[in-house]
């Protein structure tokens, strides 16, 4: 899993299946930056990713409660079709906002900013 | 009537083996893709059970047996770890004994919805037995 972060903003790059073994990965991974460098927004990108299933629910639900409060966003990137019918069916799109690529996410949470 | 039959130690690594295995068995009756990642999710919540709840991240054996009959898949998948106390209330959606572990409650939820049926037995402190089917190329 890799991860990166520009101003506020922190970007995973999900790396394969998010299942239960990799949610794991995630979850330490991103809670380790977002203490470190002040997170309020987390862009989850997927472009390397065909599958999640409920455990990638509970990470994602797990990052919003973190940066809710604080007015942050998060937002899913590159899904394929597989990952957005999980995101619909457990309806984590009322929550998480939805873009094609990084940049899109990027120039929206700047412009809100 | 093909069947299948795997033994896997209950490890997290080995969810995505066991999704691996099972969609490759599937892939006999030649399933849309829609069709296979509903395979793949179902039989990852059940094995994910297995090694959170059943084994409870301890060392255990997770069975899995597939059979294919005309175009009906079956699929069980069995723990021999502590059991559910009351399985009406584990298939309710969002609820989890686990919520400290941020559990979305949602994997019985998902098993429903993916597959066609699914039935749950189980018994404290002797094992879990989730049996799922699945009907391929249910188009019409």
């Amino acid at each position: 899993m890799q991860a990166k972060v520009k101003n506020n903003t922190l970007i995973i790059y999900v790396n394969g299946d998010l299942d239960h073994h990799n949610a794991e990965k995630i979850k330490d991974l991103a809670d380790m930056k977002i203490m470190e460098n002040r997170i309020k927004n987390v862009i989850f990108d997927f472009e390397n990713s065909n599958f999640m299933d409920s455990s990638g629910i509970g990470v994602i639900m797990g990052r919003y409660k973190l940066v809710e409060n604080i007015g942050g966003i998060i937002c899913a990137v590159n899904m394929n079709q597989a990952v957005k019918r999980i995101f619909s069916i457990s309806g984590l799109f009322k929550i998480i906002r939805q873009y094609d690529t990084v940049q899109d996410a990027m120039s929206v949470i700047g412009e809100e900013k | 009537m093909e069947t299948l039959n795997v033994q896997i130690e209950s490890k997290s690594e080995n969810e995505s083996l066991a999704r691996v295995i099972v969609s490759a068995f599937a892939a006999r009756l030649d399933p849309t893709l829609e069709e296979i990642s509903d395979i793949k999710t179902a039989v990852s919540e059940a094995v994910t059970n297995c090694v959170i709840h059943g084994y409870e991240e301890k060392d255990g054996i997770i069975f899995i047996e597939c059979t294919i009959e005309e175009n009906n898949l079956t699929i069980s998948i069995k723990d021999e770890g502590v059991g559910i106390e009351d399985i009406e209330k584990a298939r309710l959606p969002m609820y989890s004994t686990k919520r400290d572990k941020e559990r979305s409650g949602m994997g019985f939820s998902f098993m429903e919805i993916f597959m066609d049926k699914l039935t749950v037995e189980s018994e404290l402190n002797k094992g879990t037995v989730v049996t799922m089917i699945k009907k391929i190329g249910n188009i019409s």
